[in-house]
């Protein structure tokens, strides 16, 4: 099994990709003008809600009671999908999820084009599968998980043409760029470059320059690809184990449009999306959308089951993807880091965010909970910087609508990372290393941390200008780069407490023991 | 009543005077105050860094240390969320029954310096004497992780003099991080940039907070722009309340340059 | 091979959670028992009363820019009539079991929707349904797609769609409109307002794709 999340196995640490990034002052500045609009949005659809933090108790609770019994919600989802009509495969990693679904839309393609007269041969002499029309397409509808499976290449390699329908991500497609936000991919591009990208791929020869110009273009170039394409794909944001139903939460009407039109759908859901019942829809529905846009309600849900005959696609299939995700089952703080609805209310809070924007974490999962959803999801073997992209400061898990207490996790996180290093010679070896170990013998030692403490006052002396200290060595420069530091004052506080109480005699606690 | 310090590491190696206001205001309220003076570290730099196996022995040795203590004063935030959020959790992990007693009856002892004044002696006028214009910065840890509310705002209210001026985006994290500030030093700067606007929009003398960490990181910021020049010092609340009129804190004392504390 | 996959899957997230020391303090033996014990604190009853939901709920749907008709049953078809003239429309598309009374007369061309092929359904762009409950507290509409109601391909083609509603249909939260939904493996539409999109500069358009107008026939 190979666990694959976007492109995390290529992209350089994230001090790198951030180094870049705090350079890019229109970048920077989209990312801040979009987290505070939503970020606003969303308080004032919180402050009036007086039940808010219990529908997030409730949220958690959901969550936490259905990770621990996944295995009988995901058998009770896959039974009643079946029983309306629909197809329920497993993959176990992206790579089986690609091929299943790139099975099914030959197969569907083939049906639909009918199996007679056409010039294009079989790839494999002896595959099973019809053969199919030179370019099949398929209509996409906004999801996060078929960008971890790299779906979209995988299907172009084998001459299956994806069109992405939702605005920013059909942005980012023409742009051949890769999403910065989870709900507002395409945030780090403004509506000059946006015009442009339109302009280039929808064959047009004049655009207008507002936001509403845009859209109507949008509107009128995809209305035909939702009408003749037949083979949809979508992602789900909940799957409902009671009625085997799905459902996908949307803005735009792409979302409708791709369930609806085509004569086949492949719906991509992560193991993690189910919830045991409907009924649970009406905590996670008034979360979400303030959570994610500030609204207090999305313009569109669309919840279906199976097929339903007369009415949108006759044949339904769902891809239940693992993908890394059980790998997440065996410890609280793990499986926590799997209640995520991808609100992306994180990503709008966090300061370091702010700063950066996405594509400095190196995954389509940023932010907060991508600092700890990609590198556990991939085993901790790639996004190893980005559990440290954090000060620990907690604003993201104050405004989690599923309760993951992220900065936990991170700590959680780091301290895998450690152990791992650790266990290595380079790791064991690093300044680091060796700095932790020698602080961690001082704060035991106190005698030692004294003398320690006074060694460093005599030998700041080198480093001593003005009562600040520069040029400092090692990891310490990295403080000295942007912010000054202070001179060590003359006498420690303990320094102070002894010259000044020891003569009185007050009892104080001296335990010397080192 | 006796009240036993601890200092915190940093404060003992690079902010000593937070230390010496804590324990001259205590004394002036009629209070005794006691500092063991084996004491270190509450390991947080080690457990958030994720050098887990490390802190521990750290973390055993200050239960030891404060065992008979009745009641410990805290001023550092940070270290005191790190005893709440991590000290059970530890002992949990450890496998350590005992360790987890010795947490259990650790913690409720335990007041974060400003929850001290409000909570267990039920001042919010201590007599203190500050007649400046002050704002605030609520640490990440204090404001989110202890929840201290408006213990700080009514402390400084109590001061005599004292004029308090709000700050924009005060709730936005100043970028310090512990290791943070160096391993990611180039984004910890940025966000330093963004806290340092709000501080100086704020047109106050100083900037107070529970944590010098914060104030390090703000004035580390703030000394590379503006250097000796007249500025805004940052300061810890301990600093302001132990301000009376017979001896005033003044700016010139928190001067980088010739400091004799 | 899926197969395979569906035994994996399973095997390794039994195994996982048999891993973890402090679930057996977590699970239980029945997950319905587990499942009852979920906290809920949260509304999920009214709080305000029917006039006030209703009151809430007609704001709401004028912040959509919806446009609001008060009338009786016997009134429908020319409210409808009317719609369509605002609108310059004269063809409407309406689902199979759409009562016949509700229809204008003159000057409009009715269709109905008798499992129609795409390009005559995709023509009208005026559609008439009934719903199935209303939200106050969020303006939402919420259809159960069948013969009344229609397929959703009916209510997603169309730029107008005009929707019946009476006032005992509308509640005042999602909790209590939930309740309503007697036929929960019928395809379902939410609908709050017209689709919108903020993804270029954050600057919130109405209307991409979907229905841009709603008018309500309030009975």
């Amino acid at each position: 099994m190979t666990v694959r999340v976007g492109h995390t196995a290529e992209k350089p640490a994230f001090p790198i990709l951030a180094h870049e990034l705090l350079q890019d002052d229109q970048t920077r500045r989209n990312v801040r003008h979009a987290t505070n609009v939503i970020r606003n949005k969303r308080a004032l659809r919180v402050e009036e809600m007086p039940d808010w933090q219990d529908l997030r108790t409730t949220a958690h609770a959901i969550k936490t009671h259905t990770l621990l019994h996944l295995p009988h919600y995901l058998e009770e989802f896959e039974r009643n999908c079946i029983r309306a009509g629909g197809q329920v495969h497993w993959a176990r990693d992206a790579d089986e999820a690609n091929t299943i679904a790139i099975q099914l839309i030959q197969q569907a393609a083939a049906r639909q084009s009918g199996v007679k007269g056409h010039a294009q041969p079989s790839d494999r002499p002896s595959s099973p599968y019809p053969s199919v029309p030179a370019h099949a397409e398929v209509i996409k509808v906004k999801t996060m998980t078929s960008d971890e499976i790299g779906m979209n290449h995988a299907l172009e390699q084998r001459g299956i043409t994806p069109w992405e329908t939702d605005l920013a991500d059909m942005i980012v497609q023409m742009g051949k760029d890769e999403p910065s936000h989870i709900v507002v991919p395409a945030l780090h591009k403004n509506r000059h470059q946006v015009r442009e990208l339109f302009l280039q791929n929808m064959g047009l020869t004049e655009l207008g320059t507002e936001a509403e110009d845009l859209t109507g273009a949008a509107r009128h170039y995809l209305r035909k690809k939702f009408l003749e394409v037949g083979i949809g794909i979508s992602g789900a944001n909940f799957a409902i184990a009671e009625t085997g139903s799905v459902c996908v939460v949307e803005s735009e009407g792409n979302g409708r449009m791709c369930v609806t039109m085509p004569k086949t759908l492949i719906t991509l859901i992560g193991i993690e999306k189910v919830i045991p019942k409907f009924d649970d829809l009406e905590v996670f529905l008034q979360l979400l959308p303030r959570s994610a846009t500030g609204e207090r309600m999305n313009p569109y849900n669309s919840i279906w089951t199976g097929v339903t005959h007369g009415d949108g696609p006759q044949e339904f299939h769902v891809i239940l993807l693992d993908n890394g995700r059980t790998r997440m089952m065996a410890n609280v703080r793990e499986r926590e880091t799997l209640n995520c609805i991808r609100c992306g209310a994180c990503l709008n809070q966090c300061p370091v965010y702010r700063e950066t924007g996405g594509h400095a974490y190196g995954s389509i999962y940023s932010g907060p909970i991508g600092a700890i959803l990609s590198p556990q999801l991939n085993g901790m073997k790639y996004s190893r910087s980005l559990p440290y992209a954090s000060s620990l400061c907690g604003a993201c898990y104050e405004v989690c609508p599923v309760k993951i207490n992220i900065p936990e996790t991170l700590i959680h996180l780091r301290g895998k990372i450690v152990e791992q290093d650790q266990n290595t010679l380079a790791g064991k070896l690093s300044q680091e290393s060796m700095g932790m170990k020698m602080a961690a013998h001082l704060f035991e030692h106190p005698k030692q941390y004294e003398a320690a403490q006074r060694l460093a006052r005599t030998g700041q002396g080198l480093f001593e200008k003005d009562g600040k200290l520069v040029n400092l060595p090692g990891m310490a420069a990295g403080w000295t780069q942007y912010r000054d530091l202070r001179a060590l004052p003359k006498q420690s506080f303990r320094e102070w407490w002894k010259r000044s109480r020891t003569n009185r005699g007050d009892g104080s606690n001296w335990s010397g023991n080192d | 009543m006796r009240i036993h310090l601890f200092i915190a590491c940093y404060n003992d190696t690079l902010f000593p005077r937070t230390g010496m206001a804590v324990v001259n205001l205590l004394e002036r309220l009629g209070h005794e105050v006691v500092f063991p003076t084996s004491q270190t570290c509450c390991g947080q730099m080690h457990y958030n860094t994720g050098y887990h196996a490390e802190a521990l022995p750290i973390v055993q040795k200050l239960l030891h240390e404060f065992l008979d203590a009745e009641t410990i004063v805290v001023p550092s935030a940070s270290c005191v969320a790190m005893m709440r959020d991590h000290y059970e959790l530890m002992a949990h992990n450890a496998n350590d029954l005992h360790m987890m007693g010795d947490v259990k009856s650790f913690l409720p002892r335990v007041f974060e310096f400003s929850e001290l004044i409000t909570d267990k002696l039920g001042l919010t006028d201590v007599g203190a004497y500050f007649p400046h214009r002050v704002t605030y910065h609520p640490s990440c840890h204090s404001l989110r992780l202890l929840n201290v509310g408006d213990r700080p705002m009514r402390l400084l209210q109590g001061v005599e003099g004292l004029e308090y001026t709000p700050m924009e985006g005060s709730d936005q994290c100043c970028g310090f991080g512990g290791t943070f500030a160096v391993k990611n030093a180039e984004v910890s700067s940025a966000m330093l940039a963004d806290k340092i606007g709000c501080v100086k929009k704020s047109n106050a003398e100083f900037v107070a907070a529970l944590d010098n960490s914060c104030l390090m990181q703000i004035d580390g910021g703030l000394h590379r722009e503006m250097g000796s020049r007249d500025r805004i010092r940052p300061v810890h609340l301990a600093e302001i309340l132990n301000s009376t009129r017979d001896n005033p804190l003044t700016a010139e004392a928190l001067a980088w340059e010739g400091a004799t504390a | 091979m899926t197969d395979d996959a569906r035994f994996t899957v399973l095997d390794t997230i039994r195994r996982q959670l048999a891993a973890d020391p402090d679930v057996e303090t977590l699970i239980d033996d029945s997950p319905e028992e587990a499942y009852a014990r979920i906290p809920r604190t949260y509304q999920r009853t009214a709080k305000l009363n029917h006039e006030e939901t209703l009151e809430l709920f007609y704001d709401r749907l004028r912040d959509y820019d919806s446009e609001l008709v008060f009338t009786n049953e016997a009134g429908i078809a020319n409210a409808v009539a009317d719609a369509m003239r605002e609108a310059n429309e004269t063809l409407l598309l309406v689902p199979a079991g759409v009562p016949q009374e509700w229809l204008p007369q003159h000057d409009v061309e009715v269709r109905r929707d008798f499992d129609l092929p795409l390009q005559p359904l995709e023509e009208p762009r005026v559609v008439l349904t009934p719903c199935t409950v209303a939200i106050a507290m969020s303006g939402t509409i919420i259809l159960e797609h069948g013969d009344g109601q229609g397929r959703r391909a009916a209510t997603l083609l169309p730029d107008h769609h005009i929707c019946v509603l009476w006032r005992d249909q509308v509640v005042e939260t999602i909790a209590e409109a939930l309740q309503r939904i007697t036929h929960r493996t019928s395809p379902i539409t939410t609908i709050a307002g017209p689709s919108a999109t903020s993804d270029i500069e954050m600057t919130r358009i109405r209307g991409v794709h979907g229905p841009r107008r709603l008018t309500a026939i309030i009975l």
